[in-house]
């Protein structure tokens, strides 16, 4: 009996949270349960309700940001503008990599994902990216390392459905570093995969 | 104990021997020295032969000598003598009178007249038969440390004559006569570089390294220098970045990379005229890192795709015949090098994780590990270069988060470190296998030095900071000073 309360309660409490939308606070119970003889079972009632509540909403809040990430390039771009270079500005942001490694790392694919996203909207815009080292390696090899950088970038953007067409690769080895400094902080920005406009750049459809 | 007396012994008979047999003579007298016996230390610095090139007599001169005697000095064989200066050796001209005695007289008297202070060398005697060769002091220049003497000589303007003089033996070993073209002509360096080596043919019957140049990168353009750091010249076109220099095995031309947007192209560049022509491969890539096979067709080089890296080659005079030879899906291959008969190529591979040495057949076939290593343990180790002589291919390894120079023994596949101070990279052999360039920071910067690999011998090759990707030429043929 009191267990089947509770699930009316808790079924209750959570159609109210899903009708207030994702991370409303936990609404009291409505006094129907008015008749209930014992105002201290109703209270606790109540009270774990809203411990169940709050459980559902962490949940919801999170399936809500996972949406949001995934929608994140139409809402920074909406923030942006629409303007062509506005999603020129997207599609040139650079990725960074580790030290003598060519994965793409888990906290860039976001920025990989906005321009899939531009590159999908644009089926005629032709990308190119290049890869780029830090002046520690072998100048020879880092031809071949900042190509491996271009390649990671390319097989991320085609699994993630565009065109392979439309991308092409180059690598520039250490010949072409942003920061010409000999500290860390320099060879991190020198790491990268930097992305140009190859063909179709004039007029840009945002996603 | 019985073969230590016996030794004892010995000693004691040829003591007892050479306490005997000078009474006969006189005290003071020396020429002992020919009956066999001598009793004395007998200092030699180090034990490569004495060289002393003798002083000229006119500015063009000078230069020759200059030249030669700094030639003779890093081909790391002679221990260089230098005279105490042009005036006090002027007693050395006083000479023993030998058979030619008319011309040896007449010489003298011109040199007792009209010889100014400073010229007055042996190698002075510009006699009319264009001759140096009388009238060398040679128990003084033994008495030096001497083995060999150089002597040069202009009997006219365009006639350079070297003569060359075993002071052992007391008389001239070989004279060369050649056209040496005029101090600023672009030929004039070569011509006499081409003298050093054949001094040293002449004297040890070894080849020489004196008429070669090495290639370099620096900001991004490739450089020629003499193997003396003279004549720094740019070569590659001045509006793209290049990388990669490599020479051709005659000497005639060399290869390169340039940057077209993003893409590499190669570039064969003819060494006479400097005339450039792309070669024709296929399609737009990043074609990086050429070197020539011995045949004089055939260039292997590294190619990178989206599918990676990978070594090609291409016939380059005709334009065709691509060729792939490695397939790495997931893997690298890069830096093919030729060894000198034209079988096997050396090159780079990521095939097992870190880039390491491999080795192949020219066609592609018999892919095999070269530089052997600990996994895990041993660095990354790049950019191959396989000597002349085929012995040996030198190549930098990571070690201790920065990059040695290492020598495979292609025979027995033993690996030995050959550099340990500061970071060292990029190795290329001189044509006499035993001298090599690499890029050091050892000074403080970037710079490409060379090393003599049998004395441990050091020079820097150019001051400037930031060369490297040397390339060592083969000898350089004799061509015409300039071709129109």
């Amino acid at each position: 009996m009191k267990r089947f309360e509770m699930l009316v309660l808790g079924g209750l409490t959570a159609a109210l949270v899903a009708a207030c939308g994702g991370g409303a606070k936990p609404t009291p119970p409505a006094p129907q349960a008015a008749n209930v003889d014992s105002a201290a079972q109703a209270e606790r009632a109540r009270q774990e309700a809203a411990d169940r509540a709050k459980e559902d909403s962490l949940r919801r809040a999170q399936e809500e940001a996972a949406r949001l990430a995934a929608q994140r390039t139409a809402d920074s771009l909406a923030a942006i503008g629409k303007s062509t270079d506005a999603v020129k500005a997207l599609l040139v942001t650079m990725i960074h990599f580790d030290f003598d490694k060519a994965n793409i790392r888990g906290e860039e694919a976001s920025i990989l994902d906005q321009k899939v996203a531009i590159l999908r909207a644009n089926p005629t815009l032709k990308l190119r990216i290049t890869g780029n080292c830090d002046e520690r390696g072998s100048d020879e090899y880092n031809l071949a390392l900042g190509n491996r950088r271009a390649i990671a970038a390319k097989q991320y953007l085609v699994s993630h459905g565009v065109d392979q067409a439309n991308v092409e690769t180059a690598s520039n080895g250490k010949e072409k570093p942003i920061d010409s400094g000999h500290n860390e902080e320099a060879w991190a920005k020198n790491r990268n995969d930097q992305f140009d406009i190859a063909a179709g750049g004039d007029a840009l459809k945002q996603p | 104990m019985t073969r230590a007396c016996a030794v004892a012994l010995g000693a004691v008979a040829v003591a007892v021997g050479a306490g005997l047999t000078p009474p006969p003579l006189a005290a003071q007298d020396t020429s002992a020295i020919d009956r066999g016996v001598r009793i004395g230390i007998l200092y030699r610095p180090g034990v490569r032969p004495g060289m002393v090139v003798l002083s000229g007599n006119a500015s063009t001169l000078d230069s020759v000598r200059t030249i030669i005697a700094r030639d003779l000095d890093y081909s790391d064989r002679f221990e260089l003598i230098t005279l105490p200066g042009g005036d006090s050796i002027r007693v050395a001209t006083a000479p023993p009178a030998p058979a030619p005695d008319a011309r040896a007289a007449t010489s003298a008297g011109g040199k007792a007249t009209g010889g100014p202070a400073g010229h007055a060398g042996p190698a002075g005697h510009a006699g009319p038969a264009g001759s140096a060769a009388v009238g060398l002091n040679y128990p003084l220049y033994q008495a030096l440390g001497a083995d060999f003497a150089v002597a040069i000589a202009t009997p006219s303007p365009d006639t350079t004559v070297v003569t060359v003089h075993d002071v052992a033996a007391g008389g001239v070993r070989r004279e060369f006569r050649a056209h040496v073209p005029p101090l600023k002509d672009a030929g004039f360096r070569l011509a006499v570089h081409h003298f050093a080596d054949r001094i040293l043919e002449a004297t040890l019957g070894v080849a020489g390294t004196a008429a070669t140049r090495v290639l370099l990168v620096l900001d991004g353009k490739v450089y020629s220098v003499d193997q003396d750091g003279a004549a720094f010249t740019l070569v590659s076109a001045s509006d793209h970045a290049a990388l990669s220099p490599a020479w051709a095995p005659d000497g005639r031309r060399y290869a390169y990379m340039e940057f077209w947007q993003g893409h590499g192209r190669l570039i064969v560049q003819d060494l006479a005229t400097g005339k450039r022509g792309a070669v024709a491969t296929s399609g737009q890539a990043l074609d990086f890192t050429p070197a020539f096979a011995p045949d004089g067709k055939t260039i292997a080089f590294s190619r990178a795709t989206d599918e990676g890296t990978d070594i090609y080659t291409v016939n380059y005079k005709d334009n065709c015949c691509l060729q792939r030879l490695t397939v790495g899906r997931f893997s690298d291959n890069l830096s093919p090098v030729y060894g000198p008969d034209g079988r096997r190529i050396a090159f780079v591979s990521t095939r097992a994780g870190a880039p390491q040495i491999y080795a192949m057949a020219a066609d592609g076939t018999d892919q095999q590990l070269f530089a052997p290593f600990d996994y895990g343990v041993t660095g990354s180790s790049y950019a191959p270069d396989w000597s002349p002589d085929g012995l040996s291919v030198a190549f930098h390894r990571e070690v201790g988060g920065t990059y040695q120079v290492f020598v495979l023994d292609v025979r027995t596949r033993g690996v030995r470190q050959l550099t340990s101070l500061g970071r060292n990279e990029d190795p290329t052999w001189a044509p006499d296998s035993r001298h090599m360039a690499f890029v050091s920071d050892r000074a403080g910067f970037r710079q490409i030095w060379i090393v003599d690999v049998e004395t441990g011998r050091i020079r820097a090759l150019v001051p400037q900071s930031g060369a490297r990707l040397p390339a060592w030429s083969p000898r350089l043929p004799e061509t015409p000073a300039s071709t129109p």
